[in-house]
């Protein structure tokens, strides 16, 4: 119930050739402070998007319009740092339906999984092919294909399949959540909670 | 069949295994604050459901809370309202709620083994990813996200996939002036921030054997910036001594039964792990980051790296190096400090205070210096009076705050100004992480004292010639 299902995506892409991006830098801790679900997306990669002033850094991915799309393509060691579930939300907020990078942080992975933003891991080899072909013609389309695992770089036609658990494949492809599952099954919980050794 | 300690907690609490899929994971203890959890609550809401055990669940504002005048109403209306919503969301759902002005208050992962909450053998998480610090205590302690949180008020239970297991052994002794926290920046420079991801880990060798429950907590806390899930060691007499008598412990009967537990949580012999790693601590220096992820840390004694010496791209350092205003080749010794934070879930406990006070103790802090030293607790606000810290801080030109995570993330009104250096005793020195600009370097707390009363980063082993390990 929880989100829009997911099951071939074809778009555009915006590279973020950079390493290491941390949920910091998605979303800076002084925008955690809603109680609410709404309006994270204004507030993607703030500090690398934005001025001090609020005008636009004009050398920043996100702010060249020559870049769109709903595939988010970044560097190694994607999403690590802080577990806050608000990285996901300003991703997915602003428009992106899923993220492909060659590593990602559990967390964030896990987050992205949770709230319907499918998280891509590629091979280093076919991360860099997609951030050339993108560079090279920013109207380049990726074409992720969720029931057969597989994205495909539209242009060469090359291709590599990608791993997703098959019950998390299921949440997706149904739109359906962790709490749908864990309600069905309340009374073996309370069950087995009688029994734990503290 | 032979089990590493994280094998046994682990499988002590899987309700059920899904085919193809994760575990259904049972969570003893709960954690929350009023950051990750207002979505989750208003999620039960929204699906109409209520909390499964509340008596699991404990509630405590600390990310966004003021550090002086606690006492008065918070000025910033949208944190107002945020801790507001946990108060009332705890109410409304039966919750221990431990907010400001109570004097149970404090940063999450400070106060829980304060009272007894966390315990061996325990599954714990809270919607932070420094929940690892429980692991100190052999407990599978774990950050999560929001869709978590709202899990766990539900059903109690999460859904993940069993980790993969490492071991990382440091054997030897430490040398002068090092500290847990170098052991720990020591062990994130080695593998990287991304080197223990898809694993949890479990530290043994006698550096941790020796080490207090304090240390063993900031040890645990760093395994997040490696990328682990979480980290622990195995409970021990030093454990059991400091869980006993403790308010949320257990007592009579329930502690001989605890006990039984507890001491099955060893790792047996024989058992493997899926990745090994062993460090001499004899050969760790105090250590200090240079770069924008805790991986980027060295030996105080070192000079920043050449690009092509480190793993990952050229750009990406460039890009670190260039934030932080530092070159190739620079000396670390001598940069100048703005800013000394000592604090937060990694370095806000009382053997901190200690290790900054027998530092600072007969110096005077460095003009140049703005230093804000932020217990973890109200528990640890009072002993830094009691054992006569406080005065050693005052002669020596420092004040103390009221606790609260402060400046770690600076998302009060703690935020250390863009373009300032800051020598700081927490977790992450990403970009803008301690407010918009700010240039953050890892540290211990003595290595903070040597530089809070130098003004510059200096090695604090220049300062100390005896000094009772820490």
């Amino acid at each position: 119930m929880a989100y829009d299902n997911f099951n071939i995506l074809k778009s555009t892409a915006v590279p973020l050739p950079i390493e290491n991006v941390d949920t910091d830098q998605l979303i800076p801790a002084r925008f955690l402070k809603a109680t609410e679900r709404v309006g994270f997306g204004d507030n993607l990669f703030r500090d690398w998007r934005y001025n001090a002033d609020n005008t636009p850094k004009q050398d920043f991915i996100l702010n060249n319009p020559v870049y769109s799309g709903k595939i988010l393509v970044g560097g190694k060691n994607f999403g690590s740092g802080s577990s806050r579930e608000h990285a996901a939300w300003a991703v997915y907020d602003y428009g992106f339906r899923c993220v492909v990078s060659s590593f990602f942080a559990d967390i964030f992975r896990n987050n992205c999984l949770n709230i319907g933003v499918l998280p891509v891991q590629v091979s280093p080899e076919f991360l860099e092919k997609i951030f050339t072909a993108v560079f090279a013609d920013p109207r380049a389309e990726l074409e992720v294909n969720l029931p057969e695992q597989t994205i495909t770089l539209l242009s060469t036609g090359e291709q590599e399949s990608f791993e997703i658990s098959p019950y998390k494949k299921g949440n997706m492809t149904n739109g359906f959540d962790d709490i749908d599952y864990l309600q069905n099954i309340k009374t073996e919980i309370q069950e087995f909670a009688l029994h734990l050794p503290l | 069949m032979s089990k590493t300690l994280f094998d046994k907690v682990w499988d002590t609490h899987v309700v059920k295994k899904i085919e193809g899929g994760p575990d259904v994971l049972f969570i003893d203890r709960h954690l929350i604050h009023e950051v990750t959890s207002p979505v989750a609550f208003l999620g039960l809401k929204t699906r109409g459901i209520k909390v499964l055990y509340p008596e699991r669940t404990f509630a405590t504002a600390d990310h966004n809370t003021p550090t002086i005048n606690q006492h008065l109403p918070v000025a910033d209306p949208l944190s107002a309202k945020q801790l507001k919503a946990l108060e009332t969301n705890s109410n409304e759902y039966g919750i221990s709620y431990w907010g400001l002005g109570h004097q149970k208050n404090g940063i999450v992962h400070v106060v829980g083994p304060e009272y007894g909450i966390t315990q061996p053998g325990a599954t714990i998480v809270c919607g932070d990813s420094h929940t690892s610090t429980h692991g100190a205590f052999g407990a599978i302690a774990f950050g999560i996200g929001t869709s978590e949180v709202e899990m766990v008020l539900s059903t109690q239970c999460i859904m993940q996939p069993k980790a993969k297991s490492m071991r990382i052994n440091v054997i030897g002794k430490l040398g002068l002036g090092v500290t847990p926290k170098d052991v720990a920046l020591y062990i994130i420079s080695k593998l990287t921030t991304s080197g223990a991801t898809g694993y949890f880990v479990e530290y043994a060798g006698e550096v941790f054997e020796n080490m207090s429950m304090e240390g063993r907590m900031t040890v645990c806390n760093l395994s997040i910036e490696m990328g682990a899930r979480g980290g622990m060691i195995a409970p021990d007499e030093t454990t059991f001594n400091y869980v006993k008598g403790r308010e949320f412990s257990p007592k009579g009967e329930a502690w001989d039964k605890a006990m039984a537990y507890w001491l099955t949580l060893k790792t047996d012999a024989d058992a493997t792990f899926d990745k090994e790693l062993t460090f001499d601590g004899s050969t760790i220096e105090p250590m200090i980051t240079y770069g924008t992820n805790p991986g980027m840390g060295m030996g105080i004694s070192n000079h920043i790296p050449d690009a092509e010496d480190v793993e990952g791209g050229v750009t990406t350092y460039e890009k670190s190096l260039k934030y932080m205003g530092f070159s190739e080749g620079d000396s670390i010794v001598g940069k100048p400090v703005d800013f000394v934070f000592v604090g937060s879930c990694t370095n806000g406990r009382i053997e901190d205070f200690r290790a900054f006070a027998s530092l600072v103790k007969g110096r005077k802090k460095a003009d140049n210096v703005t230093a804000w030293l932020v217990p973890g607790s109200h528990i640890v606000e009072a002993q830094i009076k009691e054992e006569g810290l406080l005065d050693i801080f005052i002669e020596a030109g420092f004040t103390l705050r009221q606790p609260g995570c402060s400046a770690c993330l600076a998302m009060n009104d703690d935020k250390i100004p863009a373009g300032k250096y800051a020598v700081s005793t927490s977790n992450r020195n990403f970009e803008g992480r301690q407010g918009p600009g700010a240039r953050t370097m890892l540290a211990s707390p003595l290595v903070a004292a040597a530089a809070a009363v130098t003004g510059v980063v200096t090695d604090p082993r220049t300062l100390i010639h005896e000094l009772e390990l820490v």
